[in-house]
């Protein structure tokens, strides 16, 4: 009886969903509003308990200050009961940061919500920098240098080239320069129309997923 | 007489009866030697600190039993035995198959001498191997596999470090002209005169995303020309973090436009975190609001197409830009203008003019140059069978 509830609860916000084909609707609106705010609830608290909680309150022994059953000692019990200095009091600077970009909410202080933003916009770039300098420049360049003794090598190492000329922003693609971006843009399309079939097919698979749930699992017509 | 054939024949009898189960017994011999003896143990058992770590590690090497054969079935393999150095007592540590003949002890503390015996294993018996010289963890500051991509990040660094000293000299750097942008104006210009909103979809990634950060710097510009035009802009956001670096960006653009009266925050909201519910709620919004310029900018996944073709449906000018390869198709194939790429981290130092973006811009070109140099002479080099120019540039 549940299930019979359930999915038909999920049908009628499937087919609500879908209904936006036709146009936008009543249904559609209330579809898209519960979407979003079950799903704005359901990230604040997996947020909490996946980070807040684990990473901040527990770590650094919150949790145990307000005296939550069996929670685990922190950096502050061991830095005040202890005199020892723990790791964990590291996250104090990452809490610091957090209250420092609330303190957005008060208009006369908001400009403080800056330093916490700059800080993660800066260290995010710096650590991605070398990520995506190996495995974006060292990696590929490595894998395309080989020996032109096959159609497959060959079309590689062109289209590697080519592409990498399209890309190139200090020069107008002009003359034998703009043909070989040219080449390399034709590259790019074929490689954005296999992409497009290839991503257009398992969308297909997707809504054959909800037709099956709607007449299958639901209305049991597809056995 | 017949007692002389007799005995010829039980010598016979014996006879063949040895050479029948001799083969048997010999079996039951070495069997019987195989559960009985132990394996005998390995040797040139060395430990060292495992290079290139960031420590708490330890390799340890040995040559293998030579009762380590594929054939013997019996043989279990070996348990890694460590002691604090010198006198501590030998506890387990690890375990390696048989055949192995290396393996790590990743729970080392550094800073701590320990040895190490190798005991291998065949059935219920063991034989220990000598202890090894005493070996300790610690973490090192280069990592000497990663040489090459030191040298092509100093080689980027410097080149941009250039270019932005170049830049802020005053001294012009070209770039050309992206198709994309020129269209920017245009856009903000369109809507303005129909009287309808502009949206700008920064992604669906955090702030610490590159696109997504890319995607912000278009945004000051295109802010900019909003406040000019005096048109209205709607940004609908799925993260918190990016919703703040909007809100500042956009600010700023109004003040420097000489508008900031005209800026408002609520214009600059947050849907949710979820994928679908935020492609959802900005659908919603798109046939609802009927914008007559779209701008995606940032990071994108499968919602890509479903915003893409709502923003089509309604007439809406769109100018998509984004690094994530398999979402660009839908945007080339959905969208009026589109940013492939790299072309959108190039779009914001074009837009802005900053010396800082200019120059790292004109630098990243100088990498391609360099790459292209590489690829070129590698090729030739390795078709020729001169040398693996490859190996230059494997990462460890």
């Amino acid at each position: 009886m549940d299930s019979v509830f359930s999915h038909t609860i999920a049908a009628i916000l499937t087919i609500g969903i879908i209904s936006f084909l036709y146009k936008d609707n009543p249904l559609y609106k209330f579809c898209e509003s519960l979407f979003i705010g079950v799903s704005a609830g359901y990230w604040f608290v997996q947020q909490y308990y996946a980070n807040l909680l684990p990473k901040l309150f527990d770590n650094l022994g919150i949790t145990k200050l307000v005296g939550a059953e069996n929670a685990p000692e922190g950096a502050l019990q061991a830095l005040f009961l202890e005199g020892r200095l723990d790791d964990n009091l590291l996250y104090l600077i990452a809490g610091v940061l957090g209250v420092m970009m609330l303190l957005r909410l008060s208009p006369k202080i908001g400009w403080i919500a800056r330093w916490p933003l700059a800080f993660t916009v800066g260290s995010s770039a710096g650590l991605y920098f070398i990520t995506y300098f190996q495995s974006n420049a060292m990696s590929q360049l490595e894998h395309t240098i080989l020996p032109l003794n096959s159609f497959n090598n060959l079309v590689l190492i062109v289209g590697t080239v080519t592409g990498i000329i399209y890309f190139y922003f200090s020069k107008e693609h002009k003359g034998v320069f703009g043909g070989a971006a040219k080449v390399g843009i034709y590259f790019l399309m074929i490689t954005f129309g296999a992409s497009f079939g290839y991503t257009v097919m398992s969308r297909m698979s997707l809504l054959i997923g909800r037709i099956d749930f709607l007449f299958g699992t639901w209305l049991g017509l597809v056995k | 007489m017949a007692t002389g054939k007799l005995r010829n024949q039980k010598k016979y009898f014996t006879l063949i009866c040895l050479l029948l189960f001799s083969p048997t017994l010999i079996a039951q011999t070495e069997s019987a030697d195989i559960t009985t003896t132990p394996p005998a143990p390995v040797t040139e058992v060395v430990a060292f600190d495992t290079p290139n770590d960031a420590g708490s590690s330890i390799t340890i090497r040995w040559k293998k039993s030579p009762d380590d054969r594929p054939d013997d079935s019996l043989f279990a393999g070996y348990k890694i035995l460590r002691a604090i150095y010198p006198r501590g007592e030998f506890q387990q540590t690890a375990d390696a198959p048989a055949g192995a003949e290396e393996t790590f002890d990743n729970e080392a503390r550094d800073g701590v001498e320990y040895t190490y015996r190798i005991r291998a294993v065949r059935g219920d018996l063991y034989s220990d191997s000598e202890a090894s010289p005493p070996a300790q963890s610690k973490q090192q500051w280069f990592h000497t596999g990663r040489i090459n991509t030191l040298i092509g990040c100093l080689i980027i660094g410097l080149a941009i470090l250039f270019f932005i000293n170049r830049a802020k000299s005053g001294k012009k750097l070209y770039i050309r002209k992206i198709a994309g942008l020129e269209a920017v104006d245009e856009a903000v210009g369109r809507a303005t005169e129909m009287g309808r909103k502009i949206f700008f979809i920064p992604g669906i990634q955090d702030i610490y995303n590159l696109q997504t950060i890319a995607g912000v710097i278009i945004l000051g510009r295109v802010a900019k020309l909003v406040a000019e035009y005096d048109a209205q802009l709607e940004i609908p956001v799925s993260r918190s973090m990016v919703m703040v670096a909007c809100r500042e960006t956009v600010k700023e653009a109004y003040l420097n436009a000489g508008r900031p009266d005209a800026y408002k925050e609520d214009a600059i909201h947050y849907l949710t975190d979820e994928q679908f519910g935020y492609a959802a709620g900005v659908d919603g919004l798109i046939v609802r609001e009927k914008p007559a310029t779209i701008f995606y900018q940032g990071a994108f996944f499968a919602e890509s197409l479903i915003l893409a073709e709502t923003g089509n449906y309604i007439g809406a000018i769109q100018i998509a830009g984004t690094a994530m390869p398999a979402q660009l198709p839908f945007f080339v194939a959905a969208c009026d203008y589109t940013l492939i790429g790299e072309e959108l981290f190039a779009a914001s130092a074009y837009l802005s003019k900053e010396p800082k973006l200019l120059g790292s811009l004109k630098g990243q070109d100088v990498g391609k140059v360099v790459i292209l140099l590489a690829i070129l002479i590698g090729v030739i080099v390795h078709s020729f069978g001169l040398f693996n120019f490859a190996q230059l540039f494997r990462v460890q």
